[in-house]
C-alpha cells in the first residue's frame, strides 16, 4: 500500500503581498537589470573613446524612445538599489527591524527612488 | 532552484458550495482549501456560507461550526482556542496566523483559508510539519553547560539577563513565520527558517547557556542562516508579535563580532 504523493500547499499565488516582500524581490530584479546597464555603460565609454561618429551612433540608439525608457529604468533601478542597499546595511547593523520601521523605511526607499529619478531627468532636459 | 508554480497534483480545483439556510440574515462566505488523500483527486476549494448570527467571533469558531453542523469531514488542528498552543496556524486572508485569534470581522470580503504555504498537505488544513520540527530539534533547544551547577540551588540569572529573553521565549512553534518566508519556500531543505533561528538565538542569548560558540559554529553556513534576505514576512506574520527577523540579524552580528 503506497501513500499517494501529497500535494504541495499553495504559496506565492495565495500569499498577500507585503511591502517588504515586494521591495525584496525588486531589489534583486533591479540588481540584475543594473548589471545589464553596466554593459551599456561600457559600450558608451568605448564609443566615446572610439571617436565622434561611433559615439553619435550609440547616442542615436539611446535617444530612441526604447533607449530612453531603458535609461529612465536604469536610473530608477540605480536609485532604488542604492537606497535599499543602504537600508540593508542599516538592517545588518541591527536597526529598523521592527514591523513599523521596516515598512516606513520601505516607503522612504520608494519615495527617494521616484523623486531622485524625476530630479535627474528634470536636470537632464533643462 | 525555486519552483514558482504548483506541481500537477497540487493544482487547486473548484469545489462544492454549501449555502446558508434561507433564514440566515448575516452571512459570510468562507472559501476553504480541501484535500482528501483517499479519493485520488486534486485539492479543491469548497465554499461555505456561514450565518454569523449563530457563529462565534473568530475564524476558528467558524471552522468548528462547519465541522459540527455542515461538513464533518473538514479537517484541521486546534486545541487551546486562545493563541497559546499554536495548533490552528493556517493561511487566512492571505496571511499566516492562528485561526483562534483572528477575528472574522477583521476580514474584508470572502474569508479564504488555506493550509500553511509550501508544505506537503496531509489532509485539508493539516500540513506535514515533520521537517519543521526536525529543524527545531537540530538547533538543540535546551541548555548546554560545561561548568557544574551550584550544589545548593538552580543556575540563577539576573533580571537584566532574563530581560534579554523577552520576545524570544514566547515562541509557540506554530510555524506561521517559517512558512510565510519565500526563502524558506524555495530552500526549506537546507535553510533553517525564522522559527528555528529565533529558537537558536533564544539559547545564544541565554546567560546560563555555555555553548554559544558551538551554536554559532553550527549556524555559520551559507544555507542554514544566510538564506535570510530580510524579506520580513516572518515578523509581519507572527501571531505572537515576536520578531524573528531581528533575532536572525542579531545572530549574524554575533558571528561578525567574534571574528575580531
Amino acid at each position: 500500500m503506497g501513500t499517494p504523493q501529497r500535494p504541495l500547499s499553495p504559496h506565492l499565488g495565495i500569499y498577500r503581498w507585503q511591502l517588504t516582500m515586494a521591495l525584496s524581490i525588486l531589489h534583486r530584479m533591479s540588481g540584475v537589470f543594473l548589471s545589464f546597464g553596466a554593459v551599456v555603460m561600457v559600450i558608451v565609454l568605448a564609443a566615446i573613446e572610439s571617436g565622434a561618429s561611433q559615439f553619435q551612433t550609440v547616442q542615436s540608439w539611446l535617444s530612441h524612445p526604447i533607449g530612453l525608457i531603458l535609461l529612465v529604468g536604469w536610473s530608477f533601478a540605480l536609485y532604488l538599489h542604492l537606497a535599499n542597499g543602504v537600508r540593508h546595511l542599516i538592517w545588518d547593523a541591527g536597526a529598523l527591524l521592527e514591523k513599523d520601521t521596516a515598512n516606513r523605511s520601505g516607503l522612504f526607499v520608494i519615495a527617494f527612488a521616484v523623486i531622485a529619478t524625476a530630479a535627474t531627468w528634470a536636470l537632464a532636459w533643462s | 532552484m525555486a519552483e514558482f508554480s504548483l506541481p500537477a497534483n497540487s493544482i487547486v480545483k473548484k469545489g462544492r458550495i454549501f449555502e446558508a439556510p434561507a433564514t440566515a440574515k448575516n452571512t459570510k462566505r468562507f472559501k476553504i482549501y480541501r484535500y482528501n488523500p483517499d479519493d485520488g483527486q486534486n485539492p479543491s476549494v469548497d465554499t461555505y456560507d456561514i450565518d454569523l448570527d449563530t457563529c462565534g467571533p473568530m475564524v476558528l469558531d467558524a471552522l468548528i461550526k462547519i465541522k459540527n453542523e455542515i461538513d464533518p469531514t473538514l479537517t484541521f488542528r486546534r486545541s487551546c482556542r486562545e493563541g497559546i498552543c499554536g495548533s490552528c496556524s493556517m493561511n487566512i486572508d492571505g496571511m499566516n496566523t492562528l485561526a483562534c485569534i483572528k477575528a472574522i470581522e477583521d476580514i474584508k470580503g470572502d474569508v479564504k483559508i488555506y493550509p500553511l504555504p509550501h508544505l506537503d498537505v496531509v489532509k485539508d488544513l493539516v500540513p506535514d510539519l515533520t521537517n519543521f520540527y526536525a529543524q527545531y530539534a537540530s538547533i538543540q533547544p535546551w541548555i548546554q553547560t560545561d561548568t557544574p551547577p551550584p550544589p545548593d540551588r538552580e543556575r540563577l540569572q539576573s533580571k537584566e539577563d532574563r530581560e534579554k529573553l523577552e520576545g524570544l521565549e514566547e515562541c509557540i512553534l506554530c510555524a506561521c513565520c517559517s512558512t510565510s518566508c519565500p526563502s524558506y519556500w524555495w530552500n526549506s531543505d537546507r535553510y533553517l527558517g525564522p522559527a528555528a533561528l529565533l529558537a537558536a538565538y533564544r539559547w545564544i542569548a541565554d546567560s546560563r547557556d555555555e555553548a554559544t560558540g558551538e551554536r554559532l559554529d553550527e549556524l555559520e553556513d551559507p544555507f542554514k542562516l544566510y538564506r535570510c534576505h530580510t524579506i520580513m514576512n516572518c515578523t509581519n506574520a507572527c501571531p505572537k508579535n515576536l520578531n524573528p527577523a531581528k533575532a536572525i540579524a542579531e545572530i549574524k552580528k554575533l558571528i561578525v563580532k567574534r571574528r575580531n
